[in-house]
């Protein structure tokens, strides 16, 4: 019996008919967090979305704990893009934190007293506790990055998927978001984000899976993030910057000037 | 001015016509699809011609069904026009129901051959004929309270689910909250809001009242259910003055602009709208002008 969080089998993801990912195969260990990197277009966030239904996959096979993904939804938690809503919308930080209940709360049934008090806390947990009464366009990028993770924390899930929740954010929230993460592998968590950031990759997460449009390579950060492997990744713009850094290192390379 | 117990009825049922159509309209408007309700309300047209063709009398049920399926049939197609066109949102709606709406004409023209289903009444709707009825209550007053209150009982009951499916529906439908379901359940509302306030008011205070109380109501709360009670009285208060405006001051105003006394009572249904829009502005000023003085953000008139 498969106890692994999240398995993709040969997935295949086309968009107006342009693929987008081809044979996607990998899986996700337990208990750790896990970066999903490659260049703009590789399909990092469409993998997210393929996996949990959102757009539908041409073909392959995608298990959650070894099983589809109905059967065992409470168990994970989603964090889209923040720029994919609509951050005018008239809501207050708790109600959208509140929707991380819903589901549990059940068809027809109103918000009540307890739910409110379970998204206060984790609005606490992310540093947000004096803002649970804001409506959400007065936030500021970061905090509003971190009332999705509370939404996400709110759903008490196993398996959290992140798509870019460092994105253009302040360094508390960074801070938080990594203080998060590391909770949430303490509880037996784990934690799959799409990262942009090749400079904190290592940093900030145990296993790495590069992607441009098929799977580059996957495993611990420290083996995949060998300068062969990201320049297959990345292709010939990193290899310029590369070079560029090799030659300036060089001793006795000529300088500028 | 002389208010008459006719009066009184047409003010309820526009009141009751525009808060029915507001409640559908603030969700249209939170899902940024104020032009789906703009389409469907245009695209029942051939539903409710093609359901009394096909039927043969004014009986509501067939022409209720035409029209909540052209209703669907609109948003569908246009949904299918999007991806298959690559055209935007606005666009794949605007060649469906314009084409739909001209259809409709067509065949009320036919049908009209046959009884009095007229396009104008169509257009502008018959609130002050509508209103003449021998009963105690005008049906058509017993008819906008009904779907008022369905509409209130719908908005009530999945309010939860409507608020995350327009705010967020790929973590909606993450969950296992069914957004596009919820969707369709909207447009069908809509739909059957528009067919019944149809015959009161018209297609144009509909279009009026699907969008401008809910975005009037926009610009005063910060909660949806906020939005969705401002929108309410925003819907009543346009109502009021419309008809107000109609048999009183915008007749005289009018008469004294173009020199002519003989002008009478203007359309209630057409000035409700008109109203509706004028508060609209006012609250936009009002809104701009707190925030000018508070400096913050998102500053409401409130």
């Amino acid at each position: 019996m498969s106890t692994l969080p999240l398995e993709i089998r040969s997935l295949n993801v086309a968009y107006h008919r342009k693929m987008v990912l081809w044979d996607a195969d990998l899986s996700i260990r337990p208990g750790r967090s896990t970066a999903i990197v490659g260049p703009n277009g590789a399909g990092k966030s469409t993998l997210l979305k393929a996996s949990l239904g959102l757009i539908p996959a041409a073909s392959g096979e995608v298990l959650f704990y070894g099983e589809p993904l109905k059967k065992v939804r409470s168990r994970v938690a989603y964090v889209p893009q923040r720029e994919s809503v609509d951050w005018d919308f008239p809501v207050s930080a708790r109600d959208v934190v509140a929707m991380g209940l819903y589901k549990k709360i059940g068809w027809c049934l109103p918000v009540r007293a307890r739910h409110r008090r379970m998204a206060d806390e984790a609005l606490a947990d992310v540093g947000l506790a004096d803002f649970a009464g804001r409506q959400i366009s007065q936030l500021s990028g970061g905090q509003q990055q971190r009332v999705f993770l509370a939404r996400a924390l709110a759903q008490k899930a196993d398996l959290h998927l992140m798509d870019e929740p460092f994105a253009s954010v302040d360094a508390a929230t960074e801070q938080a978001i990594l203080t998060l993460i590391e909770r949430l592998k303490l509880e037996g968590g784990t934690v799959v984000c799409v990262h942009h950031d090749l400079d904190t990759v290592a940093e900030y997460f145990d296993d790495v899976i590069l992607l441009n449009m098929r799977v580059v390579a996957k495993g611990p950060a420290s083996e995949v993030l060998t300068p062969e492997n990201l320049r297959k990744t990345y292709g010939a713009r990193l290899t310029l910057l590369d070079e560029a850094v090799v030659d300036l290192s060089r001793p006795g390379a000529p300088r500028e000037s | 001015m002389i208010w008459t117990e006719l009066d009184t009825w047409i003010v309820l049922t526009g009141a009751l016509t525009a808060m029915a159509c507001a409640v559908p309209g603030v969700f249209l408007l939170l899902n940024k699809q104020s032009m789906l309700g703009d389409a469907i309300s245009h695209a029942v047209l051939p539903g409710l011609a093609i359901g009394f063709l096909v039927s043969g009398s004014r009986d509501s049920f067939p022409m209720l069904l035409g029209a909540v399926l052209a209703g669907l049939f609109t948003a569908v197609v246009s949904g299918v026009i999007e991806r298959r066109g690559r055209v935007e949102t606005g666009a794949s709606l605007g060649v469906v129901f314009c084409s739909l709406f001209a259809l409709g004409l067509i065949l009320i023209r036919i049908a009209a051959d046959h009884v009095d289903l007229d396009p104008g009444c169509v257009l502008y709707g018959a609130l002050e004929l509508a209103v003449i009825d021998s009963a105690a209550v005008p049906r058509i007053v017993w008819q906008s309270t009904a779907i008022l209150l369905l509409n209130l009982t719908l908005a009530a009951v999945f309010f939860k689910e409507l608020q995350v499916a327009a705010f967020d529906p790929r973590f909606a439908k993450a969950s296992g909250i069914p957004s596009g379901g919820i969707h369709h359940g909207l447009t069908v509302v809509t739909a059957l809001t528009t067919v019944v306030a149809f015959e009161s008011v018209g297609s144009i205070l509909v279009i009026a009242m699907l969008i401008v109380p809910g975005a009037s109501a926009m610009l005063l709360s910060r909660s949806v259910a906020g939005v969705l009670f401002w929108s309410l009285v925003v819907a009543l208060a346009s109502a009021l003055a419309g008809h107000l405006l109609a048999i009183s001051v915008a007749p005289e105003w009018l008469g004294w602009l173009t020199g002519r006394q003989d002008l009478g009572s203007l359309n209630s249904a057409g000035m409700m709208a008109a109203s509706a829009g004028l508060i609209f502005f006012s609250l936009l000023a009002a809104s701009h002008f707190a925030r000018s003085i508070s400096g913050r953000g998102r500053a409401s008139v409130l």
